[in-house]
């Protein structure tokens, strides 16, 4: 299965830029690009650019009120306290100058990805500046500014009428896409996150179903913390296939956080790349049997930029261009340019050395109540 | 928090002339579980529930129901002696009273006139709200000694952050009357460099926090 593939790139992504501390790092979306193209799996060709979206493309999903306040915040024209009311200036979401440029050029390059795609002139394209599912009609949050999935899910229902199967793996619940969709029969979001027991956001109960004409087409899977491979891929891909035979869409939007690994610091998930690996080779099949293989694939959040981003996105795109993810070892041109740089021994194989990993306490506890989840987020359908 | 903040003010009532037929129409059609009954003079005179009503009607496996016993007023089945609440009271006193009395709702009067509703419905959701789990937040819980001064020490690790608490709950460990458990609710996406903090200064971390693992 060869596809035609579209990598949606600029250096313009690189300014969503909170500051130097900021968890949130666009670099890995570089680290990533460099990786591929030191492997030879991305070309020139490949690579798209990225446009801006306009302001009324934003407002598709976001409240002009809220636009203009992230424009202001931008050039310090905003009062604090009214940008805390926007979710602006706080740790979170700091404001930083043409903060409104660089979030609309993210949600550019998503809408780019998606015209590619509905336009044939791909199979299928990849974002990795875009999945930012924490930003709300009018508040920033989670690092997020503008929804860029939001906003392209709205625009591709404008634009293409297309039926939406929006899948989202980030170890964070997809609140701000799934609330922007919660009445909307004509898209259908699946979040698979670790429980908000303890982690932000904290919603993605497996009750929340969606309401009025949107009942039943927001499914949601809270895992446990401290969740292996194992038993996350057996949720992912029960859950992945059973929606999609159900809903049957027109094109699948992926969100590929990759702050589910074991070696992310801000959540207790304890993936390793194989759950990458498996990630997105399902969401090609899918992709290939329901929607003439129309898939755009968004990054998200994953914060530990050296040894997991970089490996788990350069996947995706393998399993897009190729469909199969690559093995073996990181080409060295790769490891030599970046371990000056890097705090952390950057890994020297596409897979992770299990052994390094923790033996988790409760192992079965964990299964069995991630299938209990499994079952009861799936038993309407 | 005060009753007034949580009633409901737009309620259903029937007066006790009513018939049971109405009262049984409105709980199939409206979903309504409870009726203050109400005279002339805006003064509750009893309660009815929905149950009262299903009491007696007619099964609905009977083919041929009489429902001579529908067309009787409601009086004739209201409870009389009603607990009712005041719109200044507490929540919290309150939420005492459902647990104890099993009650499922209590009409709330000043000067002696009937001015709304509270149900345990809505006061378990008043509760849920106390918890702060509905803003997004992310959840962290110390496991402190039971002593005077402890709790602005580890608040003010979260001062230091800069990160704002959306909630907080003191709870006891387990039967141990030595230790408290504090769960913080905090308005952030990266709680790590408080838990680091936290760990730093020597506080114990509960579940998930206090395995590290792989994770510095």
């Amino acid at each position: 299965m060869n596809d035609k593939t579209a990598f949606v790139y600029g250096d313009s992504l690189l300014d969503y830029h909170f500051h130097e501390n900021h968890p949130f790092n666009q670099q890995r979306v570089l680290l990533a690009k460099e990786l591929l193209e030191e492997t030879g799996s991305l070309i020139n060709e490949d690579i798209i650019a990225p446009r801006k979206a306009t302001e009324e493309e934003l407002y598709f999903f976001h409240d002009p009120a809220y636009v203009d306040a992230v424009k202001k915040a931008g050039s310090n024209q905003l009062a604090h306290t009214k940008g805390l009311e926007f979710g602006l200036g706080t740790e979170d979401t700091p404001s930083f100058p043409q903060m409104h440029d660089a979030a609309s050029w993210l949600v550019g390059g998503t809408l780019t990805a998606v015209d590619a795609v509905m336009q044939n002139q791909s199979d299928n394209a990849i974002h990795l500046g875009g999945g930012l599912h924490h930003g709300f009609m009018r508040k920033a949050s989670g690092f997020c500014i503008y929804n860029d999935a939001a906003v392209a899910i709205k625009y591709i229902r404008q634009k293409y009428q297309a039926r939406v199967l929006y899948i989202d793996t980030d170890a964070h619940h997809g609140d701000g896409v799934q609330w922007a969709f919660y009445d909307d029969p004509n898209v259908c979001t699946l979040s698979i996150h670790e429980t908000g027991r303890y982690l932000f956001p904290g919603t993605g109960n497996v009750h929340e179903r969606g309401i009025k004409s949107g009942h039943g087409y927001a499914f949601n899977i809270p895992i446990d913390a401290f969740t292996e491979d194992e038993s996350f891929l057996h949720v992912y891909e029960s859950a992945f296939k059973r929606i999609a035979a159900f809903f049957k869409p027109d094109l699948i939007i992926t969100q590929n956080g990759a702050d589910a690994h074991a070696y992310d610091p801000l959540t207790h998930l304890c993936l390793s790349m194989n759950s990458f690996e498996r990630i997105p080779l399902l969401a090609h099949t899918l992709a290939h049997e329901y929607c003439d293989g129309k898939w755009v694939a968004l990054g998200g959040g994953g914060y530990d930029m050296w040894r997991v981003a970089p490996r788990a996105w350069s996947q995706v795109w393998n399993v897009m261009k190729r469909g199969n993810p690559a093995y073996g070892s990181i080409p060295k041109k790769w490891l030599l340019k970046w371990q000056s740089e890097s705090p952390v021994r950057l890994p020297e194989d596409w897979r992770d050395n299990i052994a390094d990993f923790p033996n988790i306490p409760r192992k079965e506890a964990i299964q069995e109540k991630n299938e209990q989840f499994l079952h009861k987020a799936l038993k309407y359908i | 928090m005060l009753v007034e903040e949580i009633m409901k003010t737009n309620v259903i009532t029937l007066s006790p002339e009513s018939t049971i037929l109405e009262a049984l129409k409105r709980v199939q059609n409206d979903q309504v579980n409870h009726f203050p009954i109400i005279d002339e003079n805006k003064q509750i005179v009893g309660i009815v529930s929905d149950r009262d009503v299903r009491d007696v009607s007619p099964s609905i496996l009977n083919k041929n129901p009489s429902n001579d016993y529908l067309n009787q007023t409601v009086s004739t089945i209201m409870t009389k002696s009603v607990m009712t609440v005041h719109p200044f009271d507490f929540v919290e006193e309150i939420a005492r009273i459902f647990y104890e009395k099993r009650f499922s709702s209590l009409p709330v009067i000043q000067n002696n006139k009937f001015v709304g509703l509270i149900t345990d419905n809505d006061m378990l959701f008043t509760l849920i709200q106390l918890t702060g789990t509905h803003v997004q937040s992310s959840h962290i819980e110390v496991k402190v000694p039971h002593k005077p001064g402890i709790l602005p020490e580890v608040a003010n690790v979260f001062g230091k952050h800069k990160i704002n608490i959306d909630s907080l709950l003191v709870y006891p460990y387990n039967d141990d009357p030595n230790y408290k458990i504090l769960v913080f609710r905090v308005q952030t996406m990266n709680p790590m460099p408080i838990i680091q903090d936290l760990r730093d200064s020597g506080y114990d971390l509960m579940w998930p926090n206090n395995i590290q693992g792989p994770k510095q």
